[in-house]
């Protein structure tokens, strides 16, 4: 399979990216780790005149603390994220995540920022980000910006990016001390999209839940924020009826496509277990 | 579509060529080098029979296109023995642990384990598994495969293979 004729650039910086890709239009992509873009122009369903590559960017690579908040380049690599510390220590969700995603060699080249961008309902990483309160930032030909991920998702591959924008850095506040987190992802083989995944953090204060957020992936046609599930679990030790509620809220907002993964009542079924696996994990780890 | 001259090393050697940009690198390697022995399996980005190592990590050169190989490090089963021809450790354990059958998927394998060695050089077997779960074997079952890297290992680490017991 050979994907159709495009021109190939390689900028050196982002106000360079961004000037290729507002000039050239709608028929240019930017090119990430391409381990989404590059299989979809191989089957020719994506079939772009000019490929922006971003590799070429130094600064769009690395992860860095600064103050409470710790920023990722968006071009770092699943690989990278999985060989930081900073990220094993104040963000552990984001390593435990990414040892879910495809196979080692996929990590190697995929990239953070292509996971959150591209839109993908399929994509791990989405769901954490709302999860975890980040804010995107986003440079254009009209100047940079800072987007909330929980503003970010609008439909399926559809985004808050404008034309010309590219995503060069998501910022996190760093996990509070004693956080409780899991991702519990069903997949049916190792590389595949969830069947059904829920991402949660919480902290707990006297054995009885403190906060709590709960994300939900390949759920809807965009990642989800069940507040309605995790108000249900706030001031309770998690007793077996509370579980039930917060995943009979979770499955209440669950809009999932039906497909190779099962039909939309399996797939919501299967969304609440991992709601309660996940809050059970992730109280056990709090402390 | 105009063509890009792209030179990068390959198993030791400079090598340099004519691509289009949408040339992916598993063709490069395959048709202007002729160095067939990356093999292409699925297309997909799911097999790994396409596995060959860019600067330190494995990659499906099946996902990822000639030109953004320009300058870089690249090395193929063609590269993995030993510079006096002998086996390499691994292609030794595939070798006496019959980690092969048909073979179509095992240059992916060999590529793959070597990365994982040098990243973990005494992996768990769990690790092993996980660290080739990127790559499809059709025949084997994967049992004697992963004999082959622990094969692998043992000899790297200059310690006495145990074969577990079944």
């Amino acid at each position: 399979m050979i994907p159709g004729p495009f021109s190939y650039h390689r900028p050196a910086s982002v106000a360079d990216a961004v000037k290729l890709l507002s000039t050239l239009g709608d028929e240019a992509r930017p090119l990430a780790g391409g381990h989404s873009l590059v299989p979809m122009m191989k089957l020719r369903l994506a079939t772009p005149e000019h490929l922006v590559d971003l590799h070429g960017i130094a600064g769009l690579k690395g992860i860095r603390r600064d103050g409470h908040k710790i920023v990722i380049g968006a071009m770092t690599t699943q690989h990278e994220l999985l060989a930081s510390d900073e990220i094993r220590q104040s963000l552990p969700i984001l390593h435990e995540t990414a040892l879910l995603i495809a196979d080692p060699q996929v990590r190697y080249r995929g990239t953070i920022g292509g996971n959150v961008a591209n839109g993908d309902p399929g994509n791990d990483m989405p769901a954490l980000m709302l999860v975890l309160g980040a804010f995107y930032r986003l440079e254009g030909p009209g100047g940079g910006r800072d987007i909330a991920a929980s503003d970010f998702y609008q439909g399926a591959y559809f985004t808050a990016l404008e034309p010309g924008e590219i995503l060069t850095s998501i910022s996190i506040p760093a996990g509070a001390a004693g956080h409780g987190y899991a991702y519990e992802k069903l997949k049916r083989k190792v590389g595949d999209y969830a069947t059904a995944a829920a991402a949660v953090v919480l902290t707990m204060a006297g054995g009885k839940v403190a906060t709590c957020a709960i994300g939900l992936t390949n759920l809807h046609e965009t990642p989800l924020l069940a507040t309605d599930a995790a108000k249900a679990v706030i001031g309770t030790s998690l007793d077996d009826a509370t579980l039930g509620k917060a995943a009979a809220a979770a499955v209440a907002i669950m809009a999932p496509a039906a497909d190779a993964r099962g039909p939309v009542e399996y797939r919501k079924h299967v969304g609440g277990i991992m709601v309660t696996r996940a809050l059970t994990r992730a109280a056990a780890r709090a402390s | 579509m105009a063509k890009t001259h792209v030179t990068m090393k390959v198993n030791g050697a400079e090598v340099e060529g004519l691509v289009e940009p949408r040339t992916l690198l598993v063709h490069f390697i395959r048709e202007n080098l002729l160095l067939t022995g990356t093999h292409i399996g699925c297309e997909t980005t799911h097999c790994g029979a396409c596995t060959v190592d860019i600067d330190g990590m494995s990659v499906k050169s099946c996902t990822m296109f000639a030109v953004q190989a320009q300058g870089s490090d690249i090395t193929t089963i063609e590269g993995i023995a030993n510079a006096d021809g002998s086996l390499s450790a691994l292609q030794e354990g595939f070798r006496m642990m019959h980690g092969l059958q048909c073979g179509f998927c095992t240059p992916g394998m060999i590529l793959r384990a070597q990365r994982l060695l040098q990243e973990n050089p005494s992996p768990t077997e769990a690790e092993i598994r996980m660290g080739i779960s990127g790559n499809f074997c059709r025949c084997t079952g994967y049992q004697n495969i992963v004999k082959a890297i622990q094969y692998a290992a043992a000899k790297i680490n200059g310690v006495q293979f145990q074969e577990a017991a079944e």
